[in-house]
């Protein structure tokens, strides 16, 4: 610890402090642009100047450290002082700097009432201006389909420079020409390659880079904010839903830094136009071959006819991907009720399974374990698509260094280096048993690309050898992560939706002749064979709707509460944002009504009742926010499986990243993306 | 008034032969191996004892800056980085010593990294200098052969010479800027501290010396830092080469010992004033960077750092450019801001902001279209950009606007009174580019 004044305050600040990090714990307000805590230090905007004693001119104070600054003469602390006359006048002239190229657009600025060059010109500037000259005209930019550009705002803080490079790893943008003819572009204008390029303009702390869909929508004043929890992939980032009635307009990050610090993927952020589109807002009924409108009393009406004259186990339950505890917990229940045994919450077949213990199916370390670890190995995973942000967290521990990364699978561009040892299951056999430990704490991670197939449970196994002899598990540290691609799978995994004593599975129920009724609730990703009464309970028009027999109108991930399981087993919350559409409602609303219809009433009435039920059931899911570490040897457990295994190489189950799930095939921007993703745009010519 | 005898350049006008065996005639290459036995701590004491300040502009003490190598260390390697990026408007010395005695540098080259135990020198040489460049090439091509330099030399000293071609840029004479260029990244001044003696050249500890220090480093050594500290006023000894350029009679470079006075430097070197000293309307006395200073200041003002400083001008470079009374000093000074507008990097805003402000002001102060409180407003703007950048660039595009208005606030008066009286509606010429 080192002692620093701050404006004649002492302060007791960490030696690696910047002097910016020592001014704010000393409860001094320091403005900055170019500083940002997850970037590296550019010093580029001068606008965080300080006055330090014994300095010939102020340092900028965010790239300055607290061990840079010499002591008095008589070893006195240093003194930084925010608030001098000479500080004053530094930020009156940064101020001014920045504002003589700056349009006064602030009206028909999207960026309006969160700008930081608005706020801080109020707070740090003067009121006129004294640049009588034109002012520097920029030819906007297209950089993709997500981000917009007026470049005539940007004041060149390059944090989208560093975050694509750094955070993003695929660095697109950049600087071209000099002095104040310096623009921010990508590479001749094309669009972007990252998963995660709409975090740009957050980042950027004008109105330069805007998110493309949200334009001309709203201002930020008028929009409600929901904390709510992704469902677009595995990790649950924590995202902020901005809402104005009924309408989703945007969704932002929110910081979590054991989640996803401040991160979320462009589909997290921009399937808001699918939330709108193939809405299912009322109940459907198959007549005559075609779907034609009916009220709840007549869907629910032939549902309870078709479910009483069946069989208990011809009876088939299939949960979805994006499906909250709750309404999964409301779903076993109905299931147990009715006496059938065919649950399934694994739509893709994967080998998963809870009875191997829940240390099998997680991702053990934590996400903020990856930067403890010491090595990594992937397995039939490509983490970049599967889950960006946590790509981006395994880039922040290569990036730090003494990080050897080692994948088996598809050989793809993962933003960072790594030996890449073969395809498939060859390849795992020959390293099992012999595989070398790399540092204390190695890391493996199993995707679903090596366990959703036929002989998933053979490569678990496998999987679990090749972990063991890595050395992924030790005292204090276990390594074995599973990453999953469904946001409901851990906790489908946790509430035991997976087949009773001589059930099917989910394959198994979608077979021809397997069942005469199954009921789908929001599983889009199976494809079930004619015969069995289809009925389907979810939000979008999509797969399961159209194979459908009765259509049950639920609500999606924005339009309910409900607490959501990630891939490392973490309980988070999600709150509702808005109401769902027209005569949908929440889906166990829906599967308590139901319930009652088929005489298995479900036993609660509201919300609050099934939460309190589920998590009695299973006490986990009141530790919110917190990751319950799995116990027993569950790398000894796996390895016992054995089983046969196919030469087939592993694929990764995600291979259109943007299309993964019913609200995204629903995305007209997620449709562009993926176009674009998929190289059938040459590029896009303005 | 300088010796012959005590001249260090003694090809400067590539008379001579500039190839080793002419370089070995004049004392080149001559007792190097007993230079290095006497080792790092006698170079560096003797060079201290020469008083010799950096050549490159800033005369920061050359002896001192070798002495802040930190200690060797087998994991870090130290290296030596020669700023031949001379691109400062004026200066052409550095291009003289490499066209016409490139031996003298390669040995100080040698000596210097020897004293800061750096077994690699590079040499960041602009791209414009395309001959001197060659003639480089050639001098290291014959040192190898000679086995002057190279892994086993006859010094018993291993030591790798290159010769690094920059693109013209002038920030990449920032000695960060230079270290970024030539890692091949875009040439923008890193921030400081850590200083290149810590963090330089891939993260290693670095030197970076401009060529005439590390020139003249071997002929001190040889004859001894106090012969050194004895020509020229006490901190500012020495010999300098002064590149003598503008209204003076016979242009040239010339060396000449430190704190001549400025008349005798015009008077012996340069033929005089043209048009004879009442003709002297300013000097600006150290490239382009530094203040103008007006011809009653100068005339009998010693040319060396301190008492230029004094006259709140610089030495700089040694570019000594005299500027007679036919000269538009509006117009010369706002070509000069169009430079530093031109020039900067754009990384940092002060500078990327404010030499385009200055410039278009200056530009229309040069025609008379302004107002007179539009001066003050200049000189503020001048203050704000000054000592707020990343690099010396902004206070080096601040400094002759500034010195314009100290010297010459009447002349700009006059023109914006002449302007007044007369308003004609040309269009002003404000183009980027």
């Amino acid at each position: 610890m080192t002692k620093i004044v701050v404006d004649g305050r002492e302060v007791d600040v960490p030696a690696d402090y910047t002097l910016l990090q020592a001014c704010e714990a000393a409860g001094a307000e320091i403005p900055r642009f170019c500083f940002h805590e997850r970037l590296s230090i550019a010093g580029n905007c001068r606008m965080c100047l300080v006055e330090l004693k014994g300095a010939p001119k102020p340092v900028a104070s965010c790239a300055w450290g607290v061990r840079d600054c010499r002591p008095g003469p008589n070893g006195e602390a240093p003194q930084v002082s925010t608030k001098s006359a000479v500080v004053k006048k530094a930020r009156h002239g940064i101020m001014e700097f920045l504002l003589i190229n700056h349009p006064l657009d602030c009206p028909i600025c999207d960026q309006g009432g969160e700008c930081d060059l608005q706020d801080q010109a109020m707070a740090f500037g003067v009121s006129g201006s004294r640049f009588h000259e034109n002012k520097r005209a920029v030819e906007d930019k297209y950089i993709g389909p997500i981000v917009r550009t007026s470049m005539n705002r940007c004041i060149h803080c390059t944090r989208c420079v560093r975050f694509t490079s750094e955070v993003a790893g695929t660095g697109d943008m950049g600087a071209i020409g000099r002095g104040e003819d310096m623009e921010i572009t990508t590479y001749l204008e094309s669009a972007m390659g990252s998963e995660l390029q709409g975090n740009v303009a957050d980042l950027c702390p004008v109105g330069a880079l805007l998110q493309k869909p949200a334009a001309f929508k709203a201002r930020p004043w008028e929009m409600a904010k929901t904390q709510v929890i992704d469902v677009m992939d595995a990790l649950g980032s924590n995202i902020r839903v901005d809402s104005r009635g009924r309408e989703v307009l945007r969704i932002l990050p929110r910081i979590n830094d054991d989640v996803n610090e401040e991160w979320i993927s462009d589909k997290t952020r921009h399937i808001v136009d699918g939330l709108k589109a193939q809405r299912l807002d009322r109940p459907y009924l198959r007549k005559a071959g075609r779907l034609a409108p009916v009220t709840w009393a007549e869907a629910f009406a032939a549902i309870a006819a078709k479910v009483k004259a069946a069989d208990p186990k011809r009876l088939g339950f299939i949960a979805g991907d994006l499906v909250s505890a709750e309404d999964m917990f409301a779903f076993k229940g109905l299931a147990d009720r009715l006496g059938s045994p065919n649950v399934d919450c694994r739509q893709d077949g994967t080998a998963l399974h809870p009875r191997h213990g829940r240390g099998s199916y997680l991702f053990n370390p934590t996400v903020p374990g990856i930067e403890r670890a010491t090595s990594l190995l992937i397995i039939g995973s490509n983490p970049r698509r599967e889950s960006p942000v946590l790509n981006a967290r395994i880039r922040k521990r290569w990036r730090m260094g003494g990080f050897p990364i080692q994948l088996i699978g598809e050989r793809v561009d993962l933003t960072y280096d790594y030996d890449y040892l073969g395809a498939g299951t060859d390849t795992l056999q020959e390293l099992a048993g012999k595989a070398e430990q790399l540092g204390e704490r190695p890391m493996v991670i199993v995707g679903q690309g090596a366990l959703a197939r036929p002989d998933g449970a053979a490569v678990l196994a496998l999987a679990a050898k090749v972990a063991k002899s890595f050395g992924a598990v030790s005292e204090g540290w276990n390594g074995f992560s599973v990453l999953h691609t469904a946001a409901s799978r851990v906790a489908g995994l946790d509430l035991g939706l997976v087949p009773g004593e001589g059930g099917l599975d989910a394959l198994a129920m979608a077979e021809p002749g397997a069942l005469d009724v199954l009921f789908l609730l929001g599983a889009d990703e199976v494809t079930v064979a004619p015969g069995a009464f289809v009925i389907y309970q979810g939000s979008h028009g999509d797969r399961g709707a159209h194979r459908a027999d009765v259509i049950l109108p639920g609500a999606a991930y924005t339009e309910k509460a409900g607490l959501y399981v990630n891939t490392e087993g973490r309980v988070q919350q999600s709150d509702r944002a808005v109401f769902p559409p027209g005569e949908a409602r929440e889906d166990w609303a829906i599967l308590r009504a139901l319930s009652e219809q088929l005489g298995a009433r479900l036993p609660f009435d509201n919300y609050r009742a099934l939460k309190a039920a589920l998590q009695a059931a299973v006490p986990h899911f009141a530790k919110v926010e917190r990751v319950v570490p799995a116990e027993g040897d569950i790398l000894g457990t796996l390895a016992a499986l054995g089983g046969e295994v196919d030469r087939a190489a592993f694929r990764s189950p995600v291979q259109d990243f943007y299309l993964t799930n019913p609200i995204a095939r629903c995305s007209a921007v997620m449709a562009e993306c993926s176009v674009l993703a998929q190289g059938h745009m040459q590029q896009a010519a303005e | 008034m300088l010796d012959d005898k005590d001249r260090i350049f003694l090809n400067l006008y590539g008379i001579g032969d500039w190839r080793l065996e002419g370089a070995r005639k004049r004392g080149t290459w001559d007792g190097t191996k007993g230079m290095l036995e006497k080792g790092k701590d006698w170079i560096i004491n003797e060079m201290k004892a020469s008083g010799l300040r950096g050549r490159g502009g800033a005369g920061f003490p050359t002896g001192l800056k070798w002495s802040f190598m930190p200690k060797p260390d087998p994991n870090r390697p130290a290296y030596l980085v020669v700023n031949a990026d001379e691109s400062e408007p004026g200066t052409c010395k550095d291009r003289e010593i490499m066209r016409n005695d490139p031996h003298m540098l390669i040995e100080g080259c040698l000596i210097a990294s020897f004293s800061m135990h750096a077994n690699a020198c590079y040499i960041y040489i602009r791209g414009e200098y395309v001959l001197e460049a060659d003639r480089l090439d050639a001098a290291i091509d014959e040192a190898y052969e000679a086995k002057l330099v190279g892994p086993d030399n006859i010094h018993g000293y291993p030591f790798d010479i290159y010769v690094h071609r920059g693109a013209g840029a002038y920030i990449c004479g920032e000695e960060t800027a230079l270290l970024e260029s030539l890692e091949g990244k875009k040439g923008m001044p890193r921030l400081k501290p850590p200083f290149p003696a810590n963090m330089g050249l891939y993260g290693f500890p670095t030197t970076v010396n401009n060529v005439e220090s590390i020139a003249v480093a071997p002929t001190i050594l040889r004859r001894g830092g106090a012969w050194f500290a004895g020509i020229g006023r006490k901190n500012n000894t020495g010999t300098k080469l002064f590149c003598v350029s503008g209204h003076v009679n016979t242009p040239c470079n010339v060396e000449e010992a430190m704190s001549v006075p400025f008349r005798e430097l015009i008077d012996r070197h340069c033929g005089g004033i043209r048009g004879g000293w009442d003709n002297l309307l300013g000097v600006i006395p150290g490239g382009s960077s530094v203040p103008v200073v007006p011809a009653e200041q100068i005339m009998d003002c010693p040319m060396d750092f301190d008492a230029l400083r004094d006259l709140k001008s610089g030495l700089g470079t040694a570019a000594v450019i005299v500027m007679d009374k036919s000269t538009d000093i509006i117009r010369a000074i706002a070509r000069i801001s169009y430079f530093y507008k031109h020039e900067s990097c754009g990384q940092c805003t002060p500078c990327r902001e404010g030499t385009g402000w200055l410039w278009r002001v200056v530009s229309r102060m040069a025609e008379g279209r302004a107002q007179k409180r539009e001066i003050d407003a200049l000189l503020e703007v001048t203050t704000q950009l000054e000592g707020h950048s990343i690099c010396a660039l902004g206070d080096a595009a601040a400094w002759p606007v500034q010195g314009l208005i100290r010297h010459f606030r009447p002349e700009i008066e006059r023109r914006i009174d002449t302007y007044m009286a007369n308003p004609h509606p040309e269009p002003i010429r404000i183009a980027a580019e």
